[in-house]
């Protein structure tokens, strides 16, 4: 490295098409902050990003153990990316427990960045290290930089007045600072961000700043890297964008189904990881016709959100498996009751408590099964965070027409996972239509409409629709108790055949890539990205590849026999043992193969890839290629 | 009264409030007398029909929203309170019943029924108290007595049974009252009165059940017992009772209990009067005391406050964002926070 003047770095910029960052800390250390922001501005300045929040469920472990290490991890990109990357290029670790933990995500060569003022005997020894691995040749497959922020924020901060304990809370700053020299990030922006987002408390603002900026300093200074870095733009599709995660998108979907609808709804949840922030942000947007009831139990959230609806408005609850688990009875009186019910369920890792932070696709059977006797509903799942608006309008559009219970599946790379989200038009957004019936001549509770089966959603306050409806089974039509073998094998076929029905108005299964050839990928969820990517670059190889990510799992898309058959071979990577491999089997007599994993990390990319090599084997695709 | 779109011109019978379900309870059920009050009682409330809503549990007293010809819903063991919350957080104008019994409201939906009295939710709470399963055949409930033996305690029961109103007091309840089924009079007063209360209202009814727990009441409805087995609290008031009136309660200041004793005897207790709508909880709590043997079983309203209701100020808040910022719009909820526009290249 040559230094181009007195305490100057080589200044050299090179352009890479895309980088895979990951930042470690202690949970106290601000890493999700750190992350966020980061993700902000380069969203902000065009790259196209994916996101992974990797934290644990403790809020504040001891610090300096591993187990209270939190992770986040960003790729951004000048080309459409679909993950936040199998492995890190650059990683930022901020003590000895993070690097411990987090070392295996960073590839061989790969930048490592170390707060070595933090290497101390007693987090050396929290950590488990004997030694400290700066000081022996154990990081040497690593560009290894070590920086002593615990000094660095100590000497910037001094006469800030702060506490020591709130002076190291800064250096999280000065990484990002650090990290915005390395990638030539708009600095003057961020500082602006730092000020508004610590505006109640203007002395730390300052501190946060003059750390940020510190941390920038150090990069012009310091002789340790060899390189800046420039990602250009991507080259997005055209149009207005803004940068969410999929909680976010998901409660904006809901807050705009409610305009869609024009009808009040009411959202009816108890506090639960991963899926609580969608009822923060619903409280907080107070001015739109959405009402948020912070129940006492699970299960008065569902049947909070059925009385909702029993109303007249549209009733939503929210949960996370174990929530989902106490809620079915009330989603059992939804489908009896036939009234229109959404239920959201962020998975994570179980069973029960499980891992409350990390996902796991574990739900899908107890989202289609998961109640006594046949009890069906309508199940659907996002494929990307900004999807989840679409799919939180579609959601409230099904229960709606169809008067049923609607789950909509997300989890926990979704919900926290971000990318840039072109925002709709606003006159693209069809209204909801739920079609309450107004002509009491005619009514009966349990007339159904001949096209889908839905039987009147008639709210309380209509004169001469008084009525009562129940969990006990129903004559069809009068809505009287009934204890008729006959009605009831009937009523057994009309809710069966009403879910079955909303088949009729789906769209055809979308795949990508190859319409038919040697390998289909099937998924359903968050695990969009890795099947994706895996998918081109399958392609790239010369084989003839698909991929269909399933939004619709109960009922599935009609087609979905005739795509499966497309394909040589099909393989179905989930986060469980293979649950939708199972449904897909029973419904097609075919023999799918599954790739599964239940360890509470995501796919990588590479193990989609392998897989698929593996069942479609490398000669195949010379066979093509000649 | 809390505001309820009225019934306007419209005069009801109680045949108009009379479904053309079959009442398929036991003969002689004391569910029978408190359905009739109900349907006799609600033409005189003077609120629409169609405003009217029944919701209940499971339970032989569930099966009330069948009967009445109201909007109704019969739902899940125990969740009634739920939703109930629920459809006022949609519709706070409707005038919501919950039915429900000892089972249903303290056993599997315990949680629900002191939530919606804590959080003062504007609905009507009717919990028919027989101390014993019913409609699953004869199981010890929540509010059975030590020692009652039923068909899964042939020994007795070991356990001590809640006493609904003190369970209710304990939850911050607004009005908490309790009826017996045949005293027809004064449950029809109860009822009225918790229907022009503006908040969370429980009212326990004593309902005998003839076929698992017949006589469970009997001293409180016998004519030679009654007058001396029950307090009838009374607004300002003191704690007298007895065939002559000649007997009262009165607070043992060192104790801080009540004691039983005669009018006019000093016995070193003071009088007090029972005030509905005093501030602390207190003696109300005393008197929802389980009732013991040698003391009278209080029957009235022990308590009557004003506290804001549930739904009204949780939806105020949603009015105030608006009158302040305006009514939230599909372009702004979507065109928000940092944003960035890509052009076609
Ligand atoms: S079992 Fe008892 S409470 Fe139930 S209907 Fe019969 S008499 Fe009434």
């Amino acid at each position: 490295m040559s230094s181009t003047g007195p305490g100057a770095n080589s200044g050299k910029i090179e352009e890479v098409e895309s980088i895979v960052i990951r930042f470690a800390g202690d949970s106290g250390d601000g890493m999700q902050l750190t992350g966020t922001e980061l993700t902000r501005a380069v969203a902000l300045s065009g790259n196209d990003i994916a996101t992974f929040p990797d934290f644990p469920a403790e809020i504040r472990a001891p610090a300096g153990t591993t187990y209270g290490v939190s992770g986040f991890q960003l790729q951004f990109s000048s080309s459409e990316i679909f993950t936040p990357g199998d492995a890190a290029g650059v990683l930022i670790t901020m003590n000895p427990a993070a690097l411990r933990t987090n070392l295996s995500t960073l590839e061989p060569g790969g930048l490592l960045i170390v707060d070595s003022g933090a290497f101390k005997k007693r987090n050396l020894q929290l950590s488990g290290y004997e030694v400290s691995p700066l000081e022996d040749d154990s990081l040497s497959g690593y560009q290894l930089i070590p920086v002593d922020m615990t000094r660095a924020v100590t000497v910037a901060l001094k006469g800030s007045g702060l506490s020591p304990g709130d002076v190291q809370r800064c250096r999280n700053f000065f990484a990002l600072g650090l990290v915005f020299w390395l990638y030539g990030r708009d600095e003057k922006r961020e500082v602006e961000s730092i000020r508004a987002k610590f505006r109640a408390r203007p002395e730390v603002a300052e501190a946060n700043v003059k750390a940020f900026k510190a941390g920038h300093a150090y990069g012009e200074t310091t002789e340790a890297f060899k390189s800046r870095y420039h990602v250009p733009a991507a080259d997005l599709e055209p149009g207005e964008y803004r940068n969410v995660t999929g909680n976010e998108a998901l409660a904006t979907g809901l807050v705009a189904a409610a305009l869609l609808a024009d009808r009040r709804m009411v959202y009816a949840s108890y506090p639960i990881t991963p899926a609580s922030d969608i009822l923060h942000y619903l409280a907080a947007h107070q001015r739109y016709p959405v009402t948020t009831f912070q129940a006492e139990d699970e299960i008065a959230a569902v049947t909070a959100a059925i009385g909702a609806s029993f109303g007249g408005a549209i009733g939503v609850t929210g949960t996370s498996g174990p929530g989902f688990a106490l809620k079915q009875e009330g989603v059992g009186l939804a489908v009896m009751a036939e009234l229109p019910l959404v239920l959201i369920d962020v998975q994570r890792g179980g069973p029960s408590t499980g891992l409350p932070t990390k996902p796991e696709q574990g739900d899908l059977l107890q989202a289609i099964f998961g109640r006594n006797s046949e009890s069906p509903v309508a199940v659907i799942a996002p494929a990307r965070p900004s999807e989840c608006f679409d799919m939180a309008i579609e959601a409230v559009r099904l229960a709606t027409q169809h008067m049923c219970p609607v789950v909509l599946l997300s989890d926990n790379t979704l919900a926290n996972g971000a990318e840039p989200w072109r925002l709709p038009e606003i006159s693209d957004l069809a209204p909801i239509e739920p079609g309450f019936r107004t002509d009491a001549e005619t009514f009966a509770p349990y007339l159904r409409d001949p096209d889908t089966l839905a039987r009147p959603w008639a709210p309380p306050g209509t004169p001469g629709f008084e009525h009562r409806i129940g969990g006990l089974e129903k004559q069809d039509v009068t809505g009287d108790v009934s204890y008729d073998p006959a009605n009831h094998g009937h009523m057994n076929a009309m809710r069966a055949a009403k879910i079955a029905k909303i088949a009729d108005r789906l769209p055809p299964v979308d795949v990508y890539g190859d319409a038919e050839g040697d390998l289909l990928l099937v998924g359903f969820g968050g695990t969009y990205g890795a099947l994706r990517q895996a998918a081109q670059s399958l392609r790239g190889e010369g084989h003839r590849v698909g991929h269909a990510q399933l939004r619709y799992l109960n009922p599935l898309q009609s087609d979905i026999d005739e795509v499966l058959r497309r394909y040589r071979r099909v393989l179905i990577p989930e986060l469980n043992p293979g649950q939708l491999r199972m449904l897909l089997r029973a419904r097609t007599l075919l023999d799918l193969e599954g790739l599964n994993k239940v360890d509470g990390t995501p796919f990588m990319v590479r193990e989609v890839v392998e897989a698929a090599r593996r069942l479609i084997g490398p000669a195949a695709a010379k066979e093509l290629r000649a | 009264m809390s505001a309820v779109p009225g019934a306007g011109e419209r005069r009801y019978t109680k045949k108009d409030f009379t479904s053309d379900q079959d009442v398929r309870w036991c003969p002689g059920c004391g569910d029978y007398a408190i359905l009739a009050q109900l349907q006799k009682l609600m033409p005189d409330l003077g609120i629409a029909k169609e405003n009217i809503v029944f919701i209940s549990g499971i339970g032989c007293s569930s099966r009330f929203p069948y009967y009445m010809d109201t909007y109704g819903f019969h739902t899940i063991h125990g969740r009634a309170p739920a939703i109930a919350t629920g459809l006022k957080l949609a519709r706070p104008e409707l005038s919501v019943w919950v039915v429900t019994g000892d089972g249903d409201a303290l056993s599997i939906g315990g949680n629900h029924l002191i939530h919606a009295l804590r959080r003062n939710v504007d609905v009507k709470i009717l919990l028919f108290n027989n101390k014993v399963y019913g409609l699953t055949k004869g199981q010890y409930s929540p509010t059975s007595d030590v020692g009652q033996r039923t068909k899964s305690s042939p020994s007795g029961v070991v356990s001590p049974p809640f006493s609904p109103p003190a369970l209710a007091l304990g939850s911050s309840a607004t009005f908490v009252a309790r009826a017996v089924d045949t005293e027809v009079q004064h449950l029809q007063q109860m009822i009225r009165r918790m229907a022009e209360h503006p908040g969370a209202a429980l009212l326990e009814i004593y309902q005998n059940c003839p076929v698992f727990n017949d006589g469970a009441f009997a001293p409180l409805k016998d004519r030679d017992t009654k007058q001396d087995e029950v307090l009838m609290l009374e607004d300002g008031e003191k704690l007298v009772y007895g065939r002559e009136r000649e007997k009262i309660l009165k607070l043992d200041p060192d104790r801080l209990v009540l004691v039983p004793g005669r009018v006019g005897d000093e016995n070193g207790a003071i009088e007090i009067v029972h005030r509905e709508d005093a501030e602390s909880t207190m003696l109300a709590a005393l008197l929802s005391e389980h009732p013991r043997p040698g003391f009278p079983t209080p029957i009235g309203v022990f308590r009557s406050v004003e506290r804001p209701v549930f739904e009204r100020e949780t939806l105020a808040q949603g009015e105030a964002a608006v009158a302040a910022g305006g009514a939230g719009q599909l372009e702004e909820l979507i065109y928000a926070g940092d944003r960035w526009r890509v052009s076609s290249s």
